[in-house]
């Protein structure tokens, strides 16, 4: 495999086809243990800052520092940044998928509402008597006139059971859809498209009260988890402090995987799928694998997002919101794992500034960011900082 | 009905006099249940010149002087009902006849049997109609008499359906059983009600007490749900066909440039939009300017779809979409982008909320095809439209220059290109092509829908669906697997409900494009892999 041809039709060689894939040489020719190879040495630097940041630097700015003082850093701000990290790990999910393996799912949102109706199911139940009703049963339960759970609610006032639930569903949703999907070699736009067919189902069916997940208002109303109050400061930090933690460990997961022989040929599958039929490798296995990881962790990230959100409901299945999850990853810059989780922090906090200021030249933007972003940045952000640093040197 | 009263009233002097003191004395002066039996009296008599009475009272022009004139007031001028005189001046101290709701239902129920009588076939109409609901074993011997004068069939089964209903209720067995018999010649969806009702059980006691009159009600119900079903059968083809045909607008424009270029359009809902809301200006334009015309605003709005969603199509083409070839994936997002702007600026500029787009009056209404089951004008229209639109474009593929070149880019672009075919220009027409006929799907859907900014994104998924089952390169595809979809889509919605009904559609296509990747009409030769 010395050249691979790419999809736009560049050619690069030397066996090493991410684009931008220059920066990896050297990493792979460096020596030392496979864990410290993972990230160059200035990587690992910024890797261990990065922690730092969201490990000490704001649990301290966020519980010991007053409110008040100006280095105060706000509850508001805490739960926006949380999100976005839930959002970045999508998008890194998204990059595995899309950015390395050339498949684009346009419904990544159904595995990510999923792992978070799974966590939401907990939640819920734990609410206890609490509701407004002050049944047993949830209160959208209690309004439909159930008298019981129905069994696929069962032993999800257990955390551990719905944590499984949280891996387990979407896993297996993308698990059997993947392999009848790819068996049949389904592929390129005909994926995309049966992909958001699937979300827009989901969420079809998540809007039907009778589903049994709260209809069109979803899960809300989140007491405690865990036995502690979702709303209490310290808790909001824990789960900050968690989805940081899943952040910076799918990255890891993530950069583990791209240079490995797996991640070799899942780049090989992007840029053609036939040769590598032709050289021995079955590519079915391979975008099976990449594509059940990318949902579960797809499903972690919506689990960890609803805690701190609040709520959840089958909005998260319509197939706009997946689309975002793609332009995202696009903003970023495809094929490099820390492109996603940039695009992804830009396009929400841009989102969040805009829908505040101007609410209605949001979609004007994230349109025109669609279109540019494809047109004049196939490479995203994470590109542009590469040329601008190799200009610079 | 006024009419009708008015013309009884100058009739008056003479038929008050026909009309039975008493009655006349318990319907203003007595309490309401003296009232209500004064009305059924009324009622049972068949009498028509009890008519003008009944409706005066319900109308509140009876007014009472003590307990000695009863008197109809109309305007200025009196009349005592007793002695059908004149009464001038007005007396002073008159009081209206107090009636409550259920004297009101009453009476209608009375006025309504009365007109059963009347010459007219539509007033008998109204009457029947009238009397399904509401009438009671009272008015039996009235719509007895009634039944033995009418001859329009619609009439009288009307008639038969509420004898039957009010006999049902009858305390003896052989009225019923003759009742449930009548209803097994009916073949009106309420009589399956009603029937139901009398086999309704709860726990051990039935509804109906009688084991002979309920295997007999069994019986009848067979043979109303027989023909009823065949109604509904056709009813439910019909909308298949018309959910078909508005699906079938909606995908031929997307199969065709999906076919030329490998791109789905996911702006294609949005072209969609703009053709319904140009046909929104279209009707806006023709109702200031040219009202007289205004049922006419179709022929224009039509082409005006056409054009508009054309245009943009060809401007998107021309400015986004060819810098993508090659790039299937990219296009998808980059579209997607498009439809959102799209979306916004239809926002700005007409609103968030619906608009609204009325039909051309000829488009109201429908026609009976068998009982019970009425088709509407419009989706009528709606079917031969998507009809004509598939007429057009068979030819255009197949009798022009331009749709010679569109097959042949298709089929292999590079060998179009290297005999000579602008491939480049074949791209931007055909886009702009595929777009029109979006346009022309928007208007299809302004006619029986609502057109808001969202119109494109309700079909946009169904008519990927339709391009993915029917395959691309084809005609024959994308209309086998409209029309396909829409009658399963109908036929399932039946059995489990719309949501369920459209899940498992998607299912299905999901597990049928296992079998078939390239959908139901894959274009034969050697497709190289690519």
């Amino acid at each position: 495999m010395r050249f691979f041809l790419h999809a736009d039709g560049r050619r690069e060689g030397l066996g090493v086809s991410v684009p931008g894939g220059t920066a990896f040489v050297p990493v792979i020719a460096a020596g030392g243990p496979r864990f410290a190879r993972l990230l160059p040495a200035k990587g690992w630097l910024f890797y261990v800052a990065a922690a730092l940041v969201l490990f000490v630097a704001f649990p301290v700015l966020n519980l010991a520092v007053p409110p008040g003082n100006v280095l105060h850093l706000s509850d508001y701000t805490v739960t926006l940044i949380g999100k976005i990290m839930c959002y970045a790990i999508v998008a890194l999910a998204m990059d595995l998928i899309w950015g390395y393996t050339g498949i684009l799912s346009l419904g990544h949102g159904v595995f990510f509402a999923l792992g978070g109706y799974a966590m939401g199911m907990y939640l819920m139940r734990s609410i206890g008597h609490e509701g407004v009703y002050q049944s047993d049963l949830p209160d959208f339960m209690v309004f439909l006139d159930w008298k019981a759970y129905p069994w696929y609610w069962s032993f999800t006032d257990h955390f551990w059971f719905a944590a499984l639930l949280v891996v387990l569903v979407p896993g297996l949703l993308a698990f059997v859809f993947g392999y009848f999907a790819f068996r049949s070699r389904i592929k390129g736009v005909y994926f995309s498209i049966i992909t958001q067919a699937m979300t827009y189902a989901f969420m079809l069916l998540f809007f039907r009260n009778d589903t049994g997940f709260g209809g069109n208002n979803g899960f809300t109303d989140f007491k405690r988890i865990l036995g502690f109050s979702v709303t209490a400061p310290q808790t909001r930090m824990a789960l900050f402090v968690l989805t940081g933690a899943a952040l910076l460990g799918f990255l890891l997961l993530g950069r583990w995987i791209v240079t490995s022989k797996l991640g070799r040929v899942l780049t090989a599958i992007r840029d053609a799928e036939t040769r590598v039929m032709f050289s021995g490798y079955n590519p079915l296995y391979f975008k099976l694998f990449i594509w059940t990881l990318s949902a579960v962790i797809c499903g972690i990230a919506g689990a960890l997002y609803v805690p701190q959100v609040g709520i959840i409901n089958p909005s998260e299945m319509s197939p706009a919101n997946s689309i975002e999850i793609a332009i995202w990853t696009a903003v970023g810059g495809r094929g490099t794992l820390f492109g996603p989780v940039l695009g992804a922090a830009l396009v929400n906090l841009g989102k969040s500034w805009f829908t505040q200021v101007l609410p209605e030249y949001w979609l004007f933007l994230l349109g025109l960011l669609f279109i540019l972003v494809t047109l004049f940045l196939p490479r995203g952000v994470a590109g542009l900082l590469r040329a601008a640093r190799r200009r610079t040197l | 009905m006024r009419c009708l009263a008015a013309l009884a009233l100058s009739a008056m002097a003479w038929s008050a006099c026909a009309l039975a003191p008493e009655t006349l004395h318990d319907l203003a002066l007595g309490d309401n249940d003296a009232k209500a039996k004064a009305i059924s009296v009324a009622a049972a008599s068949g009498d028509t010149a009890y008519l003008p009475l009944l409706q005066a009272v319900l109308d509140g022009e009876v007014q009472t002087v003590g307990d000695a004139q009863i008197l109809l007031v109309k305007g200025d001028t009196a009349t005592d009902l007793l002695t059908g005189k004149a009464v001038t001046p007005l007396p002073e101290n008159r009081d209206d006849v107090v009636i409550n709701n259920r004297i009101r239902k009453e009476l209608r129920t009375a006025i309504a049997a009365l007109k059963l009588t009347a010459p007219e076939r539509a007033i008998r109409l109204a009457a029947a109609r009238e009397l399904q609901t509401g009438a009671d074993e009272e008015l039996l011997p009235a719509i007895g008499t009634a039944l033995a004068k009418e001859t329009d069939d619609e009439i009288k089964s009307l008639l038969l359906l509420t004898q039957a209903s009010i006999q049902l209720t009858s305390k003896d067995k052989n009225t019923r059983l003759a009742a449930i018999r009548t209803l097994a010649e009916s073949n009106n969806s309420t009589t399956k009600t009603l029937l139901l009702g009398v086999l309704e059980q709860n726990g051990d006691t039935f509804a109906e007490p009688d084991a002979d009159v309920r295997a007999e009600a069994e019986k009848s119900l067979h043979a109303v749900q027989g023909r009823l079903s065949a109604g509904e059968m056709v009813g439910r083809v019909f909308s298949g066909i018309s959910l078909g045909s508005i699906l079938l607008l909606a995908a031929l424009g997307l199969a065709i440039t999906y076919g030329l270029m490998g791109v789905i359009n996911m702006a294609h809902g949005e072209l969609i939009m703009i053709g319904a809301y140009t046909t929104y200006v279209v009707q806006n334009l023709f109702r200031s300017h040219f009202p007289a015309l205004f049922d006419a605003y179709l022929i224009a709005a039509v082409p005006a779809a056409f054009v508009a969603a054309g245009l943009v199509g060809m401007a998107l083409e021309r400015s986004v979409i060819r810098f993508l070839y090659g790039r299937p994936l990219e296009t998808l997002l980059a579209t997607w982008g498009i439809s959102l702007i799209l979306m916004q600026s239809v926002r700005t500029i007409f609103g968030a909320q619906n608009v609204q787009v009325e039909n051309p009056s000829w488009m109201s209404g429908g026609i009976e095809a068998i009982s019970g089951v009425v088709l509407p004008w419009s989706r009528i229209a709606i079917i031969g439209f998507a009809a004509l639109v598939l007429a057009m474009m068979w030819l255009l593929l197949t009798r022009t220059r331009l749709g010679l070149f569109v097959r042949a880019v298709t089929q292999n672009r590079t060998m179009a290109s290297c005999t000579g075919v602008p491939t480049r220009r074949v791209d931007t027409w055909a886009f702009g092509l595929g777009s029109g006929i979006a346009g022309l799907a928007g208007c299809a859907l302004s006619q029986i829908g609502n057109v808001g900014p969202d119109l494109g994104q309700s079909y946009i998924v169904d008519s990927f669906m339709v391009v993915v089952l029917g395959g691309v390169g084809q005609l024959a595809g994308t209309v086998y697997a409209a029309m396909g979809l829409g009658i399963v889509n109908k036929f399932l919605e039946a059995w489990s409900g719309a949501v369920l009904a459209k899940i498992a559609v998607l299912v299905f296509i999901i597990v049928f494009i296992q079998k078939r990747p390239q959908g139901l009409f894959a274009l034969k030769g050697r497709m190289a892999e690519t």
